[in-house]
């Protein structure tokens, strides 16, 4: 598998330490009303869908920067690819 | 019909004409008492035991494709009872227990081979853990036994024990530990069931599941719907896919595991033989091919098939041990989608919902679990309580914090 970097163009998927569903950047707040069960859920629960899926990839063997790959589960085709933190920062900025 | 040698004799006069099919192909009737969703090892052993153990005979088992087509005919076929952690170590035991009376309990030839698995030991931090293990196995009855370096070379003199990096230091040693012909125990499983009147339904998919008022009432299915007074689910790798149609999120994802067979050679492998410094296992079939594997591939995937990394990767932890093995050729390959849970560890429980239950979680290790997944499955839709084995596994571990974690990696299913 290839994972076309934003920066670094295409990546062999060896480079990357895979995390799991994106839904990850989502902590909850710890702090807030009823935050053992939403922490619970974003832990241990996920949607696991078949088709596609949204990533954390970690380029562990590279420039060390986290990704969104968008991925389809049942074909493996990529087809698109984010900085994590652009992600972060852009649901940030729509809050 | 029983299978005899008897039997056998006076088919081979006849010329093999009157053995007639194994299980009935039959229709779905409108409603069942309990449906089984999944036509893999743990649904097929779920009817066996609900019909012939329980006495629940109004069951059908509904498989998407064919059976034995899943994880069941994919797998290693590797079964052992070397677990250590008390949530475990019984339920596997007993599973052990179930395989070594399998095939009378069946009439059917399984292969049942309990020709031994060795845990090899590479450190002296790996021996005391093994021998932890090894310790908990024989607390539940499963013996072991710790060999030291020279006892191993005794039993498997081709391994590469002076690896400067990893030197074999011992083993780990479980004499009742074997494999199983995997196609023969769905099948064999599948025929018992058919026998104690349940009826499989191949090619027929479910599609979404009828509930009111928190009670599941039935299923939709590609051959209609089908009224069921209880639904257990046993899909292994699909498991999310399934249950997300109940409106339920499980603590599973699902992952690619491969498998390797070479060329069939002369006896060489006595046993099973698993890698302590890589993740590396082998063992050999009666035909003589070479039969193994090591990691999951490590990504989210349904698609039946990994990558070439991991190819490589379990080339080189063959050749590390053992290598001989780098002048055997590769003949097939292929690959099977696990349910990866979130510590490692299986579920076999009722849901929220009413008349609902769930079996999966299984990992890359459910072959051996398969009798008493099935046992204790049957033993939930029977009788609304935990069988005394599979207590432990619980939907709701991770909310208690009672997770079964043996190998202490978190809620990283990859990485167990
Ligand atoms: C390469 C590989 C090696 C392995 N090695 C070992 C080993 O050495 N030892 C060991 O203990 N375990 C091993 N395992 C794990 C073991 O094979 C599985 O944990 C176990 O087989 C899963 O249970 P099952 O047999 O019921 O699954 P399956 O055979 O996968 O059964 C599930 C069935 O559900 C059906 N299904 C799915 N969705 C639907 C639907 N919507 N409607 C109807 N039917 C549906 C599928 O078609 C499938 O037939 C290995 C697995 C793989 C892939």
């Amino acid at each position: 598998m290839l994972i076309p970097h934003p920066l670094l163009g295409l990546r062999d998927a060896q480079e990357f330490t895979y995390l799991g569903d994106a839904s990850l950047l989502n902590r909850p707040d710890g702090m807030a009303e009823g935050a053992a069960e939403a922490l619970h859920d974003y832990l241990y629960l996920r949607d696991n869908p078949a088709g596609e899926h949204r990533e954390l990839w970690f380029h562990e063997q590279g420039d060390r920067s986290w990704l969104v790959v968008t991925r389809n589960t049942l074909t493996h085709e990529i087809t698109q690819v984010e900085f994590a933190a652009d992600v972060a920062r852009q649901k940030g900025a729509d809050q | 019909m029983r299978y005899s040698a008897a039997r056998l004799l006076w088919e081979g006069l006849k010329g093999h004409k009157g053995w007639g099919r194994a299980w009935r192909d039959p229709e779905p009737k409108p409603s069942y008492d309990v449906v089984i969703i999944g036509g893999g090892g743990h649904g097929l052993a779920t009817a066996h035991y609900l019909s012939k153990v329980y006495g629940v005979r109004d069951v059908a088992v509904l498989e998407k494709g064919w059976i034995g087509g899943g994880n069941v005919g994919r797998n290693t076929t590797i079964i052992r009872s070397n677990y250590l952690l008390d949530g475990n170590e019984p339920f596997y035991e007993f599973s052990m227990k179930l395989w070594e009376n399998l095939e009378q309990d069946l009439n059917y030839n399984a292969m049942v081979s309990q020709r031994g698995i060795m845990n090899l030991i590479h450190t002296d931090a790996q021996r005391d853990a093994f021998r932890r293990r090894g310790n908990a196995m024989r607390l539940y009855g499963a013996g072991s036994e710790l060999l030291d370096a020279d006892q191993v070379r005794k039993e498997v003199p081709f391994l590469n024990f002076d690896n400067a990096r990893f030197p074999i230091k011992g083993a780990l040693v479980q004499r009742r530990g074997g494999t199983v012909r995997h196609d023969a125990v769905a099948w064999g499983y599948a025929r018992s069931a058919d026998q104690h009147g349940v009826d499989i339904i191949q090619n027929c998919e479910v599609t979404g599941f009828r509930i009111e008022n928190g009670k599941v009432l039935g299923i939709e299915t590609t051959r209609g719907y089908i009224g069921a007074g209880k639904v257990g689910v046993a899909v292994a790798g699909n498991s999310s896919r399934v249950m997300a149609k109940a409106g339920m999120r499980l603590p599973i994802e699902s992952h690619v595991l491969q498998a390797f067979v070479s060329e069939g050679l002369k006896p060489v492998i006595p046993g099973v033989i698993t890698f302590g410094a890589g993740h590396f296992y082998v063992s050999q079939s009666d035909k003589g091919g070479l039969v193994f594997g090591g990691d999951i591939d490590g990504y989210n995937t349904y698609a039946q098939r990994g990558n070439m990394p991991v190819v490589e990767d379990v080339a080189e932890g063959g050749v590390a041990l053992m290598p001989i093995i780098g002048r055997a050729r590769l003949l097939r390959m292929w690959g099977g989608i696990m349910d990866m849970s979130m510590d490692g560890s299986p579920f076999i429980d009722k849901t929220h919902i009413d008349g609902l239950y769930f079996n999966g979680g299984w990992c890359y290790g459910g072959f051996k679990a398969t009798p008493a997944s099935g046992y204790a499955f049957a033993h939930l839709l029977a009788t609304d309580t935990p069988h005394d084995t599979a207590t432990a596994y619980r939907l709701d571990r991770f909310r208690s914090g009672a997770m079964i974690d043996e190998k202490g990696m978190g809620a990283q299913p990859n990485l167990h």
